[in-house]
């Protein structure tokens, strides 16, 4: 292993010391600035840009390891954003001192970064290797429909799924449900199909739409592009599960 | 020996508990721990069903009747003022306990020794008119404790108390928070109880009659005839229990009897019935082992007994409801504890108490208490986080911080604080407003709000900014003034308690050499912690009057807030319990009693709020302070762990009275399915409790459901709807609207 770099600095947006849904048992989350995606249910739209609080990785570890007591053998650190590959360096410091005490690692990305760089897959080896879960969102199947969505192409987004089930990295695979926007059938169907493809998915999710990151939308004075579109209903919930085979 | 105790104890073992009162001894001796899970729990019998609904339907009728269904106003309650009363008279051979306050269930008894004008005063509130003849007597013929107690106060007392830097003193309420040991009614009998406390009477004192042993000699002369009145009053139901208890049904029938005794001579604050599920236990098990017993029958037993402890009732005044809100009586029930020879305490009578939150609702009574350890058994936690998930009516206390200080026989006398069962009893001594200190340590003592000079006339901070070193300098001087009034008057209180409305009925299940215990209390503690970081870390500007006192705070730049495991913030925190503490322990205490302190509000946190001015933290004058040792509204950034990590700095060793934390979760952030959100609560009790925090009250519900309940009281839903607040729990509709806005207010944790 190489040696870690516990200097180097994260910009974080926040932390939470009792997250119990971004991974197996409870978490600690932290929430990094910076994300290139724009997409248009985002809840989180305060992290996109700033250059929010600075840690260094060892500071923020021996602030995150105060909570080992209620981890024990289901819970650990999840690192969620913005997006977390833009500070891949930080991740994986922070990443490799939490292994070195035995801690879950969970990365929370939506893939954006992910390229096939030599430079920058060795880095994101080096992170892989220190990563025990991968939080993987799908947002869409379709290029057009992506872009449109959140302003970026998903080419590299499904290469990265595809790298890391090839590498036997573990994953959950979560999809924001919109109703009217991404809940077409067809797409859903496609989901599930690339999903079959790959080997290492321990969990599907659907995550239903909800408009409480709105408020912050208009804080930030920015439009809102879904302004007026409901909350799915149960049954829309259960039909979207059944499309992507989630008992 | 008694040929109806060898009868009445066949079967158990031990020796010491058969020479002596020793009920631990006879547990530690006799019971099975259980480790199983809860499917051996049977459902609600026919009689408890309808004697359960009945109960409902009068808890209907007396909300509708503006809280108060009926009152006493000609009898004096006491042992034998009634005679036999049932919950419903027609049905009562459905009653497997019986025993009721009054002659009809939810009547309030007239209790005019703790002050003739209260007991009055309350009637008249609910529009009843208290009998003249009682008037005159209590006027002009008997001393009650109120009266005595403002005969002496001097007038600093007087002005502390009317200026609210120290309120709630039971001074105008009896004091409560004494635990006899209920058990021993069961386990010997009240002959032997009389005997063991004869021989007492005989060795008081070195034959010299020192003040001290002319009233030892009083008291347990009072004691014994109270012993006597236990008999008559269970004779009145058909009972006799002057020799053990010879089965289950009547273990659990003679320690209802004791404490039946205890809330028909006193309305302490808290009547707590103390840590009784272990003990019963042993008594259940051997009638199931004789085949005498189904665990239907035991469950009935058990529901029963709580169904009593559900309807318990005192007549109290407004100014008493907006200290303690929602007409609690804290008749606190411990559950589970490890004993000290590591042996769970866990038995199937515990996870029994547990189910009557199940079998007959949620309820804020009895104030259900888990002695809780990440060593109990984990199918018992599990149950535990369960009903706790369902129903937001238990609370968790830290029995391996409690445990070496208490032994493995303490109870918990009102909210959270421990006492040992049979040996202790507790002075109880409401809370000083630290925060409000503070602001007499700026001002030089003047109040903010009266313009009294109530503190010492210190010289006033008139700096622009204020500065950390000179205010803590001025606080420490100040904090010593309150102290020492604080515990003076406390002295003077429980002087007059003692002689005027002594607890003869409790003190009886107690030994007569008793260990006693001060306790004093702080409010406004995460103000203080906060304002004092802002001095230290932002910077304070004073905002001053014409006369130059300082009337508001401006705040420059962020600091530090005690809430989000930040040791900066934190630290003052444990400075200021230890100093606080320090200067309580100094003193001298009435009756060589053991001075503690707690970080404890209940509900007065919010009158005490609105005596309390403009804080540097930011907080608003009139503002509620927040309860307990609870961080600041709106304070914590990082999410629940990170503010229970902040809350288990605290030392419990200093805070021996106890700290209090309630935390409200939203169901959706605890997990996805049941069985998640069980096992995540466990995890995060284990995590807090193994750093040594000492409580919590554990919420699960969102603010949507709060908000539903104040707007929609009427609902059926909502009719048992019981949340936990600091130190207790009550049902949500029966708090005052702005106690409602209150709880609202308060940060849940619904991470998503």
């Amino acid at each position: 292993m190489n040696e870690i770099n516990k200097d180097i600095i994260g910009h974080i947006h926040a932390l939470e010391s009792f997250g119990l849904v971004d991974g197996p048992g409870v978490r600690f989350v932290i929430f990094l600035k910076g994300c290139k995606m724009r997409c248009k249910f985002c809840h989180n739209p305060d992290t996109w840009n700033g250059s929010g609080e600075e840690w260094t990785a060892e500071k923020l570890f021996e602030r995150v390891r105060r909570y080992k007591s209620y981890w024990k053998n289901n819970g650990g650190i999840t690192v969620s954003g913005g997006e977390p590959l833009l500070q891949m360096e930080f991740v994986t410091a922070l990443f490799s001192l939490a292994k070195k005490e035995n801690i879950n690692t969970a990365l929370d990305t939506a893939g954006q970064p992910f390229c096939t760089d030599k430079k920058w897959l060795e880095g994101f080896e080096r992170l892989a290797a220190v990563t025990d879960l991968f939080i993987l969102d799908l947002k869409e199947m379709d290029k057009q429909g992506h872009i449109s969505l959140t302003g970026v192409d998903n080419a590299n987004i499904l290469e990265m799924a595809e790298w890391l089930s090839s590498h036997g990295k573990r994953m959950w695979i979560r999809h924001v449900l919109v109703p009217g926007v991404t809940d077409d059938e067809g797409d859903l169907v496609r989901m599930r199909e690339f999903i079959g493809t790959l080997e290492t998915v321990d969990r599907v999710e659907i995550l239903p739409y909800h408009t409480l990151g709105m408020i912050k939308w208009k804080e930030l004075g920015i439009t809102y592009p879904l302004e007026g579109v409901p909350v799915p209903t149960g049954e829309q919930i259960s039909k979207a599960k059944s499309l992507l085979g989630i008992e | 020996m008694d040929k109806r105790n060898i009868e009445a104890w066949e079967g158990f073992e031990g020796r010491i508990w058969k020479e002596e009162i020793n009920t631990r001894d006879f547990i530690q001796k006799n019971y099975h721990p259980y480790d199983g899970d809860e499917s051996f729990l049977e459902g609600p019998t026919d009689a408890t069903s309808k004697l359960w609904s009945r109960v409902q339907e009068l808890q209907k009728e007396e909300r509708a009747k503006g809280g108060v269904l009926d009152m006493e106003t000609k009898v004096v309650s006491g042992l034998t003022a009634y005679g036999a009363g049932y919950i419903d008279e027609e049905n009562k051979e459905l009653e497997k306990v019986v025993g009721i306050q009054t002659d009809k269930p939810l009547k309030r008894a007239f209790m005019p020794y703790g002050g003739i004008k209260m007991a009055e005063q309350a009637c008249q509130t609910y529009g009843y008119e208290p009998d003249a003849e009682i008037h005159r007597i209590f006027n002009e013929y008997v001393t009650t404790h109120n009266q005595a107690v403002f005969d002496a106060y001097t007038p600093e007392m007087k002005a502390v108390r009317h200026n609210k830097i120290i309120t709630g003193l039971p001074d105008t309420y009896g004091r409560g928070r004494i635990v006899g040991d209920y058990r021993r009614v069961a386990l010997y009998g009240i002959d032997y109880l009389i005997e063991q406390k004869k021989k007492d009477l005989a060795h008081c004192g070195d034959g010299t009659m020192t003040e001290e042993t002319v009233r030892l000699r009083e008291e347990v002369a009072k004691q014994i005839r109270a012993l006597g009145g236990m008999k008559k009053m269970a004779e009145i139901y058909g009972y006799d229990i002057s020799k053990p208890a010879r089965n289950a049904k009547e273990a659990v029938q003679w320690l209802y009897f004791g404490y039946l005794a205890a809330i028909k001579t006193q309305n302490g604050a808290a009547m707590s019935v103390g840590r009784v599920s272990t003990f019963l236990d042993i008594y259940i098990q051997r009638d199931i082992n004789r085949g005498i017993l189904t665990e239907k029958e035991a469950q009935e037993l058990i529901d029963h007994l709580v169904m009593k402890f559900r309807i318990v009732k005192f007549a109290r005044i407004p100014s008493y409801n907006q200290l303690f809100s929602g007409d609690p009586v804290w008749a606190t029930l411990e559950v589970a504890g490890i004993g000290v020879d590591g042996r769970s305490m866990v038995t199937k009578t515990d996870f029994r108490f547990l189910h009557t939150l199940e079998n007959m609702g949620p309820s804020p009574e009895p104030n259900l208490t888990v002695l809780y350890s990440s060593a109990l058994p984990e199918n018992f936690k599990k149950y535990a986080s369960k009903v706790s998930i369902n129903t937001s009516s238990v609370q968790y206390e830290n029995d391996d911080v409690m445990k070496p200080v208490w032994g493995d026989d303490y109870s918990i006398c009102c909210c959270v604080s421990a006492t040992q069962t049979g040996k202790e009893m507790q002075f109880f001594g409401a809370r000083a407003n630290l925060a409000k200190c503070l602001l007499y340590a700026i001002n030089g003592g003047i109040d903010a709000k009266t313009r009294e000079q109530v503190g010492p006339m210190l010289r006033p901070i008139t700096s622009e900014y204020l500065d950390y070193e000179e205010v803590i300098q001025r606080y420490d001087i100040m904090m010593d003034w309150l102290a020492g009034v604080y515990v003076n008057g406390l002295n003077l209180i429980h002087y007059m308690h003692d002689k005027y409305y002594y607890e003869a009925a409790e003190m009886a299940l107690i030994d007569t050499d008793v260990r006693r215990t001060f306790a004093t209390g702080i409010a406004g503690f995460s103000h203080v912690v906060d304002s004092l970081s802002a001095i230290k870390y932002a910077r304070v500007r004073t905002v001053r009057d014409d006369s130059g006192f300082v009337i508001q705070y401006h705040t420059e730049g962020d600091f530090p807030r005690y809430g989000n495991d930040d040791d900066r913030a934190d630290d003052i925190a444990v400075w200021l319990l230890k100093t606080f503490l320090e200067k309580i322990k100094k003193r001298r205490t009435y009756r060589n009693s053991e001075p503690t302190t707690s970080i404890l509000t209940i509900t007065s946190n919010v009158v005490y709020g609105k005596a309390t001015s403009d804080m540097p933290d930011g907080r608003e004058a009139g503002a509620p302070l927040s309860p307990g040792a609870n961080p600041s509204y709106g304070a914590e950034k990082n999410g629940l762990l990170a503010s229970l990590n902040s809350v288990a700095k605290l030392p419990y060793h200093w805070a021996l009275d106890g700290i209090s934390n309630t935390q409200t979760i939203n169901p959706d952030a605890l997990g996805h399915s049941e069985q998640e959100r069980i096992d995540n609560l466990v995890q995060v009790m284990d995590g807090y409790f193994d750093q040594g925090a000492h409580h919590l009250n554990v919420n699960v519900f969102g603010t949507e459901k709060l908000i539903d309940a104040m707007n929609h009281p009427e609902k059926e839903e909502y009719a048992n709807f019981t949340i936990r607040v600091s130190g207790y729990a009550v049902k949500f509709i029966d708090l005052t609207k702005e106690q409602q806005m209150d709880v609202i207010s308060r940060t849940c944790h619904s991470f998503l």
